[in-house]
């Protein structure tokens, strides 16, 4: 059976650490960094990379736009 | 941080991107607070000109308020109005280059308050334009202070015991007043509190610009939009308050989807 | 010669615009200029030049269509009185600050408030000096004939144009009533869209191409050192203008011991007065000026060197006679006579006043 796998990269800099793309995450693989940015903020990254299907639903709550969405089929 | 191992390099390729930042944004990092809907706003309209390949035909009328800057975002020729005049500016816009998209953008303050007067004309006349009017119940540049779509006892900088109606009048509910009027094609309130919601919002700015294009009359598209530093609510708390609080008043759906009054169907002393 | 008429000042503007290829006209009724808007919809310049005739719901309305209409390189008009003009100068500030080309009739009558519907000059503060919030200037002319009032059209859009900034023609209800004989000038087609990004496609909103930046036009700049830039920059725009462009009349100056500064309808009335005051003996001169802003205020010193006195004639309570003293600088008496509230003074009142506050004093 083919296997969705997907991957999330995070701008760091622009992120504002708002959580909405954590809140969003199906799979919770998002999570807020412990370490902050040069704004300052707690920036969004893959906490947990195994578990990214490529939804995209980070990408479409980001307010700031800062979310690539990678998505490839495995089989 | 996590570690790219090799399996992650094998997905983080360019063929493999299902969703990227448009080509239609401005590398500028936006003014707003964490969370604050007015990005997402722009990012939906940013990738409908992007995707109905309208950039060099799209002029923007920016309001005054938080997103008095859009024009720095998105990657089109914009005018900025005074405060509450963008249908105005819209109107001669669109009367004067017909063949070019237009479209306002106004907060609550912005359309519902300081612009009602030209905001209902511009619909009434049926102004073949789009209106995107973002509501989060506040006047979030200025510092917090009570709009007129603000719920009843919400509290903000100028109703700090909450709204009162006998003091401050009722909320506003704009859009189903706008809904009324015969100049008006498509009138919607969407939000963009969760990915289904963003893309039903999308939706329907697709759609409003497609009206343009058909020159169908006014589309509005209503925004229910949070101001987390204004409500002094995390940006997730937000999004619960606005649910629990403004949808049962401020109903997500579309109000009017049509066409503008045919002028046949109206009575004409003239004949 | 080109095609003559009988008409009245309000009439002509309206086919003034048309004919010098007016691109669009927003405005709003008010009495005593409402003719404008109304000859416009009779000609229906749509059908033939494709100018665009609005009725908007305000004259707020109407002068931020002027607004939306001139950022996209659109030659576009409205007219308005006192009131109205009231009204408009948020419009205005705004215009000035972000540099659009426009043109402005104020046809004005006697205030303050509603007032009255009669003639008056009672505006020349509001539309010389500003008006509106900021530092910013208007081009103003001042039409005395219903040929200037053609003429001034085509002109006001020319230094509009040319300097990138407001211009209205400052008239008043009794040169918007009067009817007289006007010279009309030849259709001229409008411009294309060739000639508007040839013209103004620099800065104008006409879809941002993928060969060049986006185009905004704003007056917000929040960044207090370059907001101090902006107004540099228009500070030495308005210079430019004051050096350029200043406009006056000077009838029998050259011989005069006193002189009459009069603008618009009043210039009319000195030219009758000062007649009757020459046949009682007193060399009299009229200094009319053409452009309010710029001010002839080089013209005025000059003659101060030469002359007794000056008296400012104003259908209002003393606001150009400012202008006027500034000039002078106080090498000469200058007085001010006016009258207000619609009232236009006979020009024997006028010798009278010449003789009672400057020949006399």
């Amino acid at each position: 059976m083919a296997k969705i796998k997907g991957a999330v990269v995070v701008d760091s800099e622009e992120c504002k650490g708002c959580n909405l793309c954590v809140v969003a995450c199906p799979t919770q693989t998002l999570s807020l960094n412990r370490n902050v940015n040069g704004k300052g903020y707690n920036f969004s990254y893959m906490e947990n990379p195994d578990s990214c299907i490529g939804c995209s639903n980070c990408s479409l709550v980001c307010p700031d736009s800062c979310i690539t969405v990678y998505r490839v089929k495995t089989a | 941080m996590a570690e790219i191992t090799e399996a992650l390099k094998n997905i983080i390729k360019p063929e493999n991107i299902v969703s990227q930042k448009s080509s239609v944004l401005t590398n500028q990092t936006m003014h707003y607070c964490p969370g604050c809907s007015h990005g997402v706003i722009h990012k939906i309209i940013a990738e409908v000109i992007n995707e109905m390949e309208i950039q060099e035909d799209t002029i923007g009328v920016a309001p005054v308020g938080c997103s008095v800057f859009a024009y720095n975002y998105i990657d089109i020729d914009w005018q900025e109005a005074a405060h509450g005049r963008a249908p105005a500016l819209g109107t001669a816009i669109n009367r004067l280059n017909p063949d070019k998209f237009v479209f306002t953008y106004q907060g609550d303050g912005d359309l519902a308050a300081i612009g009602t007067a030209e905001t209902l004309h511009a619909v009434n006349r049926g102004e073949n334009m789009v209106m995107v009017f973002v509501n989060n119940g506040i006047y979030g540049m200025t510092g917090g202070q009570m709009a007129p779509t603000t719920m009843q006892g919400q509290v903000t900088a100028t109703t700090p015991y909450g709204r009162n109606i006998d003091l401050h009048g009722y909320p506003l509910k704009i859009t189903e007043m706008l809904a009324q009027l015969p100049g008006a094609c498509y009138v919607t309130r969407q939000s963009v509190e969760t990915p289904a919601a963003v893309r039903k919002t999308k939706k329907a700015i697709r759609k409003a610009f497609e009206n343009t294009k058909k020159k169908q009359g006014t589309s509005f598209v209503e925004v229910v939009s949070t101001c987390n530093s204004g409500w002094k609510m995390s940006p997730e708390a937000s999004n619960n308050w606005m649910r629990d609080n403004m949808f049962p008043f401020y109903p997500i759906g579309d109000i009017k989807d049509g066409e503008k009054v045919n002028a046949n169907d109206l009575p004409n002393v003239g004949k | 010669m080109g095609e003559l008429k009988l008409m009245k000042g309000n009439e002509v503007i309206a086919e003034a615009a048309i004919r010098c290829g007016c691109d669009g006209y927003f405005g709003y009724p008010i009495t005593p200029q409402s003719e404008v808007m109304e000859t416009l919809m009779n000609n229906r310049p749509w059908e033939t030049t494709g100018m665009v005739v609005l009725q908007a719901e305000s004259e707020t309305a109407s002068v931020n269509m002027l607004y939306g209409g001139a950022a996209t390189g659109k030659r576009v008009m409205t007219s308005s009185s006192s009131p109205g003009i009231s009204l408009m100068t948020e419009g205005l500030s705004y215009l000035a600050g972000a540099e659009l080309p426009c043109l402005i009739l104020n046809v004005q009558r006697g205030g303050p408030g509603l007032g009255t519907i009669q003639p008056s000059q009672a505006d020349y503060f509001q539309c010389v000096k500003g008006g509106g919030h900021g530092d910013y200037k208007l081009i103003v002319l001042a039409p005395s004939s219903v040929q200037e009032m053609h003429d001034f059209v085509e002109l006001g859009f020319d230094l509009a144009f040319k300097y990138r900034n407001p211009a209205m023609i400052l008239s008043d209800g009794a040169i918007g009533q009067m009817m007289e004989k006007v010279e009309l000038a030849p259709q001229k087609a409008r411009w294309t869209d060739e000639e508007i990004q040839e013209i103004s496609g620099s800065w104008a909103t006409t879809g941002k191409t993928k060969d060049r930046k986006q185009n905004v036009v704003t007056s917000l700049e929040l960044d207090s050192e370059q907001m101090e830039q902006n107004n540099l920059k228009f500070q030495a725009k308005y210079q430019e203008i004051q050096k350029n462009e200043v406009r006056y009349e000077a009838i029998d100056c050259e011989d005069a011991d006193y002189i009459f500064v009069a603008y618009g309808s009043s210039a009319r009335i000195c030219q009758k007065s000062m007649q009757i005051a020459r046949e009682k003996g007193y060399k009299v001169g009229i200094l009319r000026p053409i452009t309010l802003f710029p001010f002839p205020t080089e013209q005025i010193a000059a003659l101060a060197d030469k002359v007794k006195g000056f008296l400012t004639v104003e259908l209002n309570a003393g606001q150009m006679v400012e202008d006027v003293r500034l000039s002078v600088n106080g090498k000469k008496p200058v007085e001010h006579f006016g009258r207000m509230g619609g009232i236009i003074p006979s020009p024997s009142e006028v010798v009278t006043a010449l003789e009672q506050k400057v020949i006399g004093g």
